[in-house]
């Protein structure tokens, strides 16, 4: 992720000082404009859902969705207990509804309960995220209203072969996960970081090169 | 039909409650004062990826890039047209809807081109986006093999589509 994000603006700040070098700035403070734009929105979306959430979880509701997708939560995820479970399956279901943005605060909950004291991702997590990064988009609702803005004479047309592919694209993702986490095993994983750890204290020169590092985050 | 579904599931919701004699008005505003928590860990990567985005297509690289990588595309059988639009949707959402609402513009909606576009954006989702969205808020910094995982399911899930466009 973060290599990814520095390599695109390198990319992208070198060729607009060949360019147009106003543009650069401008451009960065746009996105982040849009950016405010979008938290606006997104608050007063997260306040409503999580307000609603609230009331299904106190009438039972969330429990009884739980215990109906219990055998497919105990294919995909090893042992995780009842609240976790609830967040997941509350996420999901709000996914399958299409309401991405309803599904985003049960996905941080879900994903903060799985990842108590850890610093890389369990096969747990990974699935989890898959699942919502792949996650069935049945009625593409943006695509439609969009298509039958421009004109289109018949705005559902692709929906067959995107349900294939959105099904398709779930199955795929999760038997990855499952094939990953048998290939690399959590416990391996946690194994060999640790190791690193140790190296890495006990070597004076990691420790050296390390303090300026720290002192520049504590100033910002 | 679908329309229906939510505004349903909101009004059994709120008769249940009221018949389990559960404070529903309470319970609502419990819930949502978490909201502005929620944001305010949520914020700083809302910022973080959509100045880059902006950035990152404001200065033409990213259709530089999509032009070199076309070449592959055309080897999945996908339009070459649509390079920008796959590389950019995982990203963002906003970003690669405006290059949606542009292909329709210059394709037109019901060519190949149009249907697969439609496609592309209504089958996937932005993967890392909801991924750095969901892990902001824990200690998580090592997401080993989520994302290339993700990328490869959606990917494979549309070039298939792509391919049943076709035929259908």
């Amino acid at each position: 992720m973060g290599k990814i994000w520095i390599i695109m603006l390198i990319a992208a700040i070198a060729t607009l000082l060949f360019t147009s070098p106003d543009a650069a700035v401008a451009a960065m403070i746009d996105g982040s404009h849009s950016a405010v734009e979008l938290a606006m929105n997104l608050v007063a979306l997260y306040a409503f859902w999580l307000g609603f959430f609230a009331i299904l979880e106190k009438i039972g509701i969330s429990n009884v969705i739980a215990k109906l997708l219990k055998p497919l939560m105990r294919f995909l995820f090893k042992d995780i207990d009842g609240e976790t479970q609830k967040y997941i399956t509350m996420n999901m279901s709000a996914n399958l509804l299409g309401l991405g943005n309803a599904a985003t605060p049960m996905g941080i909950n879900a994903i903060n309960r799985l990842s108590k004291d850890k610093t890389f991702a369990t096969s747990n997590m990974i699935m989890m995220i898959v699942i919502s990064a792949t996650s069935l988009q049945i009625l593409p609702s943006t695509v439609i209203g969009l298509r039958a803005t421009h004109g289109s004479v018949a705005p559902a047309s692709f929906l067959p072969a995107s349900i294939v592919a959105t099904v398709l694209s779930t199955v795929l993702g999760i038997l990855l996960v499952k094939l990953f986490s048998k290939l690399f095993p959590d416990e391996k994983y946690a194994a060999r970081l640790e190791k690193k750890r140790l190296a890495a204290a006990s070597s004076p020169k990691a420790k050296k090169a390390k303090r300026p590092f720290r002192r520049r985050r504590g100033e910002t | 039909m679908t329309s229906y579904i939510i505004p349903v599931i909101f009004l059994t919701v709120l008769v249940l409650s009221f018949f389990k004699k559960k404070d529903a008005y309470s319970l609502f505003v419990d819930g949502s004062s978490q909201a502005i928590d929620l944001m305010v860990g949520v914020f700083p990567y809302l910022v973080t990826i959509m100045m880059a985005v902006a950035v990152f297509r404001a200065s033409g690289v990213s259709s530089a890039v999509a032009n070199f990588l076309s070449p592959v595309m055309s080897l999945f059988g996908l339009p070459k047209e649509l390079t920008e639009l796959l590389l950019l949707r995982p990203l963002s959402g906003a970003g690669s809807l405006a290059i949606l609402d542009n292909i329709f513009v210059t394709y037109g909606t019901d060519t190949f081109i149009g249907r697969c576009a439609s496609l592309i954006y209504g089958s996937s989702e932005t993967v890392f986006y909801i991924t750095a969205i969901y892990f902001s808020q824990c200690n998580v910094k090592r997401l080993r093999y989520a994302i290339p995982v993700a990328l490869i399911a959606t990917f494979t899930g549309c070039v298939v589509g792509c391919l049943l466009l076709r035929v259908i």
